[in-house]
Parts: C-alpha cells; sequence; structure tokens
C-alpha cells in the first residue's frame, strides 16, 4: 500500500494474510469483531513470549519507533518502549510537552520534524482529542494512538479486552460496569466500542455531572448508583478520577465522590460474588478506589500492566506487516 | 420531649385542609402527637381519655404553616435570632415548621454544621426546624456543596440564599448533580450585574427619590436561565422570590411545558408595593424590591390560579447597626414570622382570594415540595395546628415582637384575623390572649 496512504482505512492487503489490514491504530472504532479478535488472540503469544528468560525477537529489527508523548504519561509510555524493544525494534521517547511546544511550534511543525528522520512507527498520545488522527495525516509511517484528549486509548481497551478473556472466557457473555468519569475519559469510549463490538454487556455508572451527553445512546445502560449498575457485573472497571475535577466544578469533593462512586467492600458486594476488578490506572487509593478492593483478591489491576505489554507489543507485529519494503 | 403530650380535641371549628380539600365545620382530635381525626367526622368521634377539650367557637383550625426559607442569626449573628426566639416569632404566627436560610455564619455547607442546627434546633425551639443547605460552598457560587451528604444529615434542600449562582455553567453543574440525589434546588432569582448598586425598584418613584432602581428584567433574566437550564438537566427546582408578572409567565409556560418547577413569592410583595417606601423607610427595603402596584396585583392572580405555589415571610432580621442608615445604605430584608397570616389574610378579605387556597400556600404545598412530613391534619400526621380567627381586628405593636429584631414593615398596621392557637406535636406552644 502507499506509504502516504492518510486514512485509518482498509487497506488493500487481504485481511487472510495480515489478521488487521490497517496500516495505523488510532481507535477501536471501525474494527470488526475478527479483528480486534485476530489482535488478542496475537497478544496471548506475545504474553508467552514476555514469560521466556528469552524475550527478543526480531519482528523490527533495523526498524524505529519513536514514543511522542504531548501528556505526561509512565505507564504508557514505559509498556510502548518495552513491547518495541521486545520485537527489536530502535525506540526513542520524546516528551513533547517540556520542549518544542513551549517554543511555539505546532503539531504539524512536530510532525514534520520527525517525518524527516524517517521513524517507521510514531506511537503518539496528545492532550486534544483528533490531534493524533491530525498527525496521521502529515506522516509517512504507521501511527498508534497511545490516547488522545477524551476520545480513545485504543491499546488500553484491547489490554483490558485481553485480561477479561484470560480469566472469564467468552466477552460477549459478560457484563461491564464501567465507573467514574466517563466524561473526560478516553479508555471508557474505546472500551465500550470495543465490548459492543464483541457482545458484551455494556454499563455505564457515574454522577450525571461526569456522563456525555447522548451516552444512553452509546450501547450502554446508564446508571448514576453504584448499587444498581454494580449488580450481577462481571467485570466492575474503575476509572481515575483527575484531581482538577475534584473539588467543587463536577463533584463537590473527594469524600462525596467516594461515599456514592468509590469503588469499597459494600459496592463490590452488589456485583457478582466472582466478579474481577479493574483499573487502567495510575489509582487515586480512597478516591474512586478503597484500598482494600485496589489491592485485594479480586484486583485485577496489576495483570493488566501485563498485559498492556502483550497488546503493544501485537499490534505492533500487526502494523509491521504493513510497513514499507516489507 | 420524652413525655407524651395530653390528647387534644379542638371542636367547633371551622376545619380547613387544604391537603385533603377539606373546608367546614368540623373537630380536630389529637392524641400521642398525632392527628387521630380531623374535619366533620371528628365531630362524633369520642374524645381520647384525658383530653383537652377546648371549644374554638368557630375559628379555622387548620395544618400549621411551613415557611421555607427563614433567616435566622445562629450561628454567628444571635443577637439577631436565635434559633429560640425565631420558633418564639413563628409559634406566634401559627407557623409550626420553619425552613432555615443558611446564610449564616458559619454558612452552613458542611454536614456537622446541619448537624448542628438540627441539635439546637431540638434542645431549643418550640417549632420544627428544618434547614436547608448552600448550594455552593460558602455561597460563593463557584464549587458545588457536598448535596449527596448535605442530605443524609438532614438538609431538605439546597439554595445560594440570597444570591443568585451567576455562572449559568456553575448552575448547569449543580442542577444535573443535584438530579441524580433528587435534590430541590431553591434559588434566589437576581441578576447581580443588573442589580449591582441598586437599592429599589426601577421605575418613576426611584427616579423622584434619587435612587438607582433594579429592572424587572434583572429577575425574569435570570429566571428564564435558570428555567432553560431545568429543561437541559432535568432537575428540581424552586423559583424561591417572584415579584413582577413576566416571571410568573415564564414559571406558567415552564410548567406546561412539564417541567418540575415552582415558585414562592413573599408575603410582603403580595400586600406591599414600592409606594409603601414612603420617606425612606429602610424596614421596606428588601430583595427583590418592592415593585410596582400592578406587578403586586399580578402576583396575587398568579397566586390565586396556581401558577405561585408558595407563599413565605421571607423573615430577614435585621437590626439598627443595618438598618438605621440612608436608605441606600442600609441592608435589605423584613422580619415577617409573625405576620405572615395576619397579612396574607387581607387577601381574603379584599376577594382575591379563597381562604383555604391561601392556606394551601403555606401548608401542604412546601411542605409537598420539600418532602416534609407536615402541612396536613390527615389521620397519623403530626399534630402541628393552627387555630385563628380569621376576622378578629387587631395592630401591631411593635413591643409585642417576639422576634429579637423588630424590622416589620408592619408596625402598627392594622390586621383582620389573628392566631389563637399554634400547636407543634399535639403540645399547644403558643396562646392568645397568653
Amino acid at each position: 500500500m502507499s506509504a502516504n496512504d492518510p486514512q485509518n482505512g482498509p487497506s488493500l492487503t487481504p485481511p487472510s494474510m495480515a489478521g488487521y489490514p490497517y496500516r495505523h491504530l488510532l481507535g477501536i472504532e471501525g474494527l470488526s469483531p475478527p479483528e480486534i479478535t485476530a489482535l488478542l488472540d496475537r497478544a496471548e503469544e506475545a504474553v508467552a513470549v514476555s514469560r521466556q528468560v528469552e524475550k527478543k525477537k526480531a519482528v523490527l529489527r533495523g526498524r524505529t519507533q519513536i514514543n511522542l508523548f504531548f501528556e505526561a504519561s509512565t505507564r504508557t509510555q514505559s509498556s510502548f518502549e518495552i513491547a518495541g524493544k521486545r520485537l527489536g525494534a530502535d525506540v526513542m521517547n520524546m516528551s513533547v510537552s517540556s520542549s518544542s511546544v513551549k517554543k511555539g511550534e505546532t503539531l504539524i511543525d512536530t510532525a514534520a520534524t520527525l517525518n524527516a528522520m524517517n521513524p517507521d512507527i510514531l506511537v503518539v498520545r496528545h492532550h486534544a482529542a483528533g490531534a493524533v488522527h491530525l498527525l496521521a495525516q502529515k506522516v509517512g509511517c504507521s501511527v498508534i494512538n497511545a490516547g488522545d484528549g477524551a476520545h480513545e486509548h485504543p491499546t488500553q481497551a484491547l489490554l483490558d479486552a485481553l485480561t477479561m478473556r484470560r480469566h472469564k472466557g467468552d466477552i460477549g457473555r459478560l457484563t461491564v460496569a464501567i465507573c467514574g468519569d466517563i466524561l473526560h475519559s478516553r479508555v471508557a469510549r474505546s472500551n465500550i466500542l470495543l465490548l459492543n463490538a464483541l457482545g458484551a454487556r455494556v454499563r455505564v455508572v457515574a454522577p450525571s455531572t461526569l456522563l456525555p451527553t447522548g451516552i444512553s445512546q452509546m450501547g450502554v445502560e446508564v446508571h448514576t448508583s453504584m448499587a444498581d449498575g454494580l449488580k450481577d457485573a462481571d467485570i466492575v472497571m474503575m476509572l481515575r478520577l483527575q484531581r482538577e475535577r475534584m473539588a467543587g466544578s463536577f463533584i463537590p469533593s473527594v469524600r462525596e465522590y467516594f461515599r456514592y462512586w468509590g469503588l469499597d467492600r459494600e459496592k463490590l458486594s452488589h456485583a457478582r460474588p466472582d466478579a474481577l476488578v479493574m483499573h487502567p490506572g495510575p489509582m487515586n487509593r480512597g478516591v474512586e478506589i478503597d484500598p482494600e478492593i485496589a489491592d485485594g483478591p479480586q484486583s485485577l489491576i496489576r495483570e493488566q500492566v501485563e498485559m498492556g505489554v502483550a497488546v503493544r507489543m501485537a499490534v505492533l507485529e500487526a502494523l509491521a506487516a504493513h510497513l514499507p519494503n516489507n | 420531649m420524652a413525655d407524651k403530650p395530653r390528647p387534644l380535641v379542638l371542636t367547633n371549628a371551622r376545619v380547613i385542609d387544604p391537603s385533603r380539600s377539606i373546608d367546614g365545620p368540623g373537630a380536630v382530635i389529637s392524641r400521642g402527637g398525632k392527628i387521630l381525626s380531623a374535619g366533620p367526622e371528628a365531630l362524633s368521634e369520642p374524645s381520647p381519655d384525658g383530653a383537652e377539650v377546648v371549644d374554638v367557637m368557630g375559628a379555622v383550625v387548620a395544618p400549621g404553616l411551613v415557611d421555607i426559607g427563614v433567616s435566622v442569626g445562629e450561628p454567628g449573628a444571635e443577637h439577631r435570632e436565635t434559633l429560640a426566639s425565631a420558633s418564639d416569632a413563628a409559634a406566634a404566627g401559627g407557623i409550626t415548621t420553619i425552613v432555615t436560610m443558611p446564610e449564616t455564619d458559619p454558612v452552613i455547607d458542611d454536614p456537622a454544621l446541619v448537624d448542628f442546627v438540627l441539635r439546637r434546633a431540638r434542645d431549643t425551639a418550640k417549632v420544627r426546624i428544618q434547614p436547608m443547605a448552600a448550594l455552593t460552598k460558602g455561597l460563593k457560587g463557584e464549587e458545588m456543596s457536598e448535596i449527596g451528604l448535605l442530605s443524609e444529615a438532614g438538609a431538605v434542600a439546597f439554595t445560594n440564599g440570597r444570591h443568585s449562582v451567576a455562572n449559568a455553567q456553575v448552575m448547569r453543574r449543580i442542577l444535573t448533580y443535584a438530579r441524580d440525589f433528587r435534590a430541590l434546588v431553591v434559588h434566589h432569582v437576581e441578576d447581580p450585574d443588573l442589580t449591582g448598586g441598586t437599592v429599589m425598584n426601577q421605575g418613576l418613584v426611584a427616579s423622584w427619590k434619587g435612587l438607582s432602581g433594579a429592572p424587572l428584567e434583572a429577575e425574569i433574566i435570570m429566571l428564564e436561565r435558570d428555567l432553560r437550564l431545568v429543561e437541559l438537566t432535568g432537575s428540581r427546582y424552586h423559583a424561591r422570590l417572584i415579584s413582577c408578572a413576566e416571571s410568573a409567565g415564564a414559571i406558567r409556560r415552564a410548567k406546561a411545558r412539564g417541567l418540575d418547577v415552582t415558585a414562592g413569592v413573599s408575603v410582603n410583595h403580595l400586600t406591599l408595593n414600592e409606594n409603601d417606601i414612603g420617606p425612606y423607610r429602610t424596614f421596606f427595603k428588601m430583595s427583590p424590591p418592592l415593585r410596582g402596584e400592578d406587578e403586586r396585583a399580578a402576583m396575587v392572580a398568579a397566586l390565586a390560579d396556581g401558577t405561585i405555589d408558595i407563599i413565605v415571610s421571607d423573615h430577614n432580621p435585621q437590626d439598627v447597626e443595618t438598618k438605621r442608615h440612608p436608605f441606600a445604605e442600609a441592608e435589605d430584608g423584613a422580619i415577617g414570622l409573625e405576620t405572615m397570616l395576619a397579612a396574607a389574610l387581607r387577601l381574603v378579605h379584599s376577594g382575591d382570594i379563597e381562604l383555604s387556597r391561601l392556606l394551601a400556600a403555606m401548608t401542604v404545598n412546601p411542605a409537598r415540595r420539600l418532602g416534609l412530613e407536615a402541612g396536613t391534619l390527615a389521620p397519623g400526621a403530626p399534630a402541628d395546628i393552627v387555630v385563628f380567627d380569621p376576622d378578629l381586628p387587631w395592630v401591631l405593636d411593635k413591643a409585642t415582637i417576639h422576634s429579637r429584631s423588630k424590622n416589620t414593615p408592619f408596625e402598627d398596621a392594622r390586621f383582620s384575623g389573628r392566631v389563637l392557637r399554634t400547636v407543634v406535636a399535639g403540645r399547644s406552644v403558643y396562646n392568645y390572649p397568653s
């Protein structure tokens, strides 16, 4: 396919060849259930590789991967870095928030500069929704969305799905309650898209101030009470509440938020007895989740981190099939 | 109140209970602090053992009045009014439940302060006191208060006091959040920019007096903004005080659209107008300001046709320190607990409204709107009762006022209609003559 193909659309590569027919991964939106499942299957293999003593593969040998983060992130950036290195790529981390942007360089300027260095894969996080799409149109390499504003965070949804599938089997039979700041959450949007694609029953639970307009038409059941929203849920997914939303603008206070929407033992008791708890991290213990639950036997939070590396390896591998000169 | 009150029989009465559409000869019987029977059927019921039987000689017996939005100086300004003195004044006015404003020092914006008010009320007050809590922290209009925790502590509604939340985004989020708790938002409607620096109603009277006036639009704009936000958010909303015909029209349209909105009016705006200010009398300075006679008449009509749901005293005690100033420099506010019923009865005597409709706006309507167990004589309800003679003439003597502050606009006013007895939980807390 053309190296300049700007769209996240179907390429000329037959699905049977790659299982993932696109040049970029900009979102879960547009992925078919078989494409999602293929990525998850591929990630299973990556889990096995990551648990070996010899973790190195050669799929991306000679390739350059740039992690371009306009927004600080420890977890996601290091996860992409390890994934790239395990596949043999040369990985470079760029934190832009502290340098070029302050000097007045636009997103497009940055993209053009980086493009001139001939990277093969750009992993991009940006605080503005749509910024990663814009950048993908301006560079010649593959682009992975590592989170754009409140829009999408596709690898997070994939790693969440992988974690669920490994513990609960068929995602299509699960009831998943996504709880907390849905309004500002790219994790929520990507998860809603993915879980709906795979046929899960999806609920969101939040105070109305943290729900986007039209949420009831996004394929979810909407609840404002944790007791109702968690009833018989298989998976309880908590979202991080950003500090700047805590005092008065969207919710009155941390203590009130925790009282009504923080996941504690009592609220979790409404879910199925074998329900599992997830959180994309980093957690605010005592704000959206009780430490007792975060660190308890039903928590999958640490395992999500492991699955994060595997899913990112799978995505990088899938995109490698479309890199030029391959 | 550990010991049970003696049973009470009020007989030979005109029983008016708007909650059950009762208005006619009857009796009211209470036992154990609850209503046992009220209405015509109570005439044929035997008196409970040991009952105090009172022949009220044709006086009206009605549910005790419920007054929402009462300012009290406790905590922080006890020299103006304590919970105890406010309750004395309320009892003298036939009011058995007062719903307090959070504009105290400190502001009631913390669950522990709601608890403080409830405990002080239990220990010192002779009528029921139900606190409203602050809608925003410190009533600053910027950050929403803990509506959930405050409700659990006992706050019956949320208000930003005598000031509007100016920022529409803040108001929108508060209304959205309040909906999750089914909390009632009671909002003052006056645009702070349009009313800034004004001291009375805008118009010819103000112009001749050389005073700066607030246009009706200050109220209408804020009210219409709120109603749009209520439509956007689906929340429960009560306009605390409206004072002009256009506002009544806005409420009427909102109700027709099915919004969960209600409106209140102060007895001052039903019975007084801007001309009463006369020679710069500061006890007539209030917020919203007294309007022209046309607007007053429109308020009475809106009350009679049901557009306005609730009458309040808008009791706001101020002392000489805050009132004995040139008009423009004096504080807003008038007391009203003791005169609300007597003043409102003027509308009945003038033929503008039926007595039972008037009483509904001071009993069942506010009680239902706030979800209070009050405002009704239904069997099993708390025995909160007012007995009044709707025609008894009297003159308000400032020396007899129970309130600690004396800033009444009805000094030396002639009234027809007087409270004879006020009963809370089956116990008489006021008798006239005492």
